[in-house]
């Protein structure tokens, strides 16, 4: 039966293909459970974070970060996965971002970038755009210990007047199906509504309120790009959910396919074999 | 005995939450100075280093949290801790920024082949061409 032994291993090679995309798919299942987990538990702190600031800012102290400057400098924080295989999450980041380096390249600002994550790094390190800090590896639960330094970086800069504006750019997890690139404008803090606070009672202040704001913004920046870079793992996670599950069906379609053709062929190497027989008991 | 007065106390960092409930009295590591806030004192705030906080809870048991350093904000009904899961100095994040600058500095040094804006934006169409196409594609074979 010539050209069935070759449809026969390439249906085991893609039974085993399909394996592997299974196990991936159950894998990012997991992971994205966890990632959600961690994203709801970060949310007190920024909540709380966003009522204390909301309040020193209501008690007239003034700080740089607040403060609105000219924007001749532009700094985005990109946060972009480390592995691929997550369809186009990692693409459509990299959109957004080239987009909104336009969109302030256009208005004469000067555009530096901070990376987080491998993907990123690999395919912005390629264009002509000053990066201030990276860090990859995060892995799938990132610390906040690890992006300490990459976001004081970016801080620093924007205290030294180096950086007038300064965004995130992340995947934002709306839900499991759906991840969409999200900008979000870190510095200056825009305004905080603060509802509920009526109350016109002030601090007492433990050292000087200066000194407690500028503690308190940079932590809450900290918190924000933690917030993103685990959002961003659960978008991941969703998205190769997804990405792996039509690589299994496909798989399993395919397999499908061949097995038809498999068939096909064996039948007809039969019906062959018996016409010849046939053919030749005839002639005897 | 009339009821002990409580006050409310959260205890929440970056990661999670650490504690919540409430409390006869709490003694906090602040950057000035140990400090223990019963209920009813005045508004504070005021920022912590590394230490420990004691929780005296209404059962006559005391819980201790570490905490890396973080912020300490004081109402007249509730006390929050926003504590650093990361201990935390100015010279650590100094060493930690600077890290994080080489690390930028290195991947620019083997920066292979430059390409333009462009060139990177007609990339990703075509990436995102290839998978809608995909897409039609699996549509077709349903």
């Amino acid at each position: 039966m010539p050209g069935t032994k070759e449809i026969r291993t390439k249906i085991a090679s893609v039974k085993s293909t399909q394996k592997i995309t299974k196990a991936m798919q159950m894998v990012a299942t997991s992971k994205m459970r966890r990632a959600q987990e961690r994203m709801r538990l970060a949310r007190p702190y920024a909540l709380k974070m966003r009522n204390v600031i909301g309040h020193l800012t209501q008690a007239q102290v003034r700080h740089p970060f607040l403060e609105p400057r000219e924007p001749k400098a532009v700094g985005i924080i990109m946060i972009s996965t480390d592995r691929g295989l997550a369809g186009g999450l990692n693409a459509n980041v990299f959109k957004q971002t080239l987009l909104l380096t336009r969109e302030w390249q256009g208005k004469g600002a000067q555009v530096s970038l901070c990376l987080i994550g491998t993907k990123g790094l690999n395919f912005f390190r390629r264009l002509d755009l000053p990066i201030m800090a990276n860090v990859t590896g995060l892995g799938d639960r990132p610390h906040i210990n690890d992006l300490i330094g990459t976001v004081k970086v970016m801080l620093d800069a924007y205290r030294e007047g180096k950086l007038d504006r300064l965004f995130l750019v992340n995947a934002q997890f709306v839900n499991t199906m759906t991840q969409k690139p999200d900008v979000q404008q870190l510095l200056p803090v825009e305004p905080m509504d603060t509802e509920g606070l009526q109350e016109h009672w002030d601090y007492i202040y433990e050292p000087e309120a200066e000194a407690i704001l500028d503690g308190l913004l940079m932590r809450y920046i900290e918190s924000q790009v933690y917030r993103g870079a685990v959002e961003n793992v659960a978008s991941e996670m969703a998205a190769r959910m997804i990405a792996m599950g039509a690589a299994s069906d496909n798989a399993g379609k395919l397999i499908g396919e061949l097995q038809l053709i498999y068939n096909k062929a064996r039948q007809a190497a039969i019906t062959k074999e018996l016409s010849e027989i046939v053919g030749g008991a005839a002639a005897v | 005995m009339a009821e002990a007065a409580t006050i409310q106390v959260d205890i929440v960092s970056a990661e999670g939450e650490i504690y919540s409930g409430p409390a006869l009295e709490v003694i906090a590591p602040a950057s000035q100075g140990e400090l223990g806030i019963h209920p009813r004192h005045a508004p504070l705030l005021t920022l912590l280093k590394a230490g420990e906080v004691r929780v005296k809870s209404p059962d006559g048991e005391e819980h201790f949290f570490f905490v890396g350093g973080g912020a300490l904000e004081v109402q007249p009904r509730k006390i929050t801790v926003l504590a650093d899961t990361a201990l935390r100095a100015r010279d650590l994040d100094e060493a930690a920024a600077v890290a994080a600058k080489q690390r930028a500095e290195e991947a620019l040094r083997d920066r292979g082949s430059k390409i333009t804006q462009a060139e990177a934006l007609a990339e990703l169409a075509r990436a995102a061409a290839q998978l809608k196409m995909l897409e039609r594609l699996r549509k077709l074979r349903g």
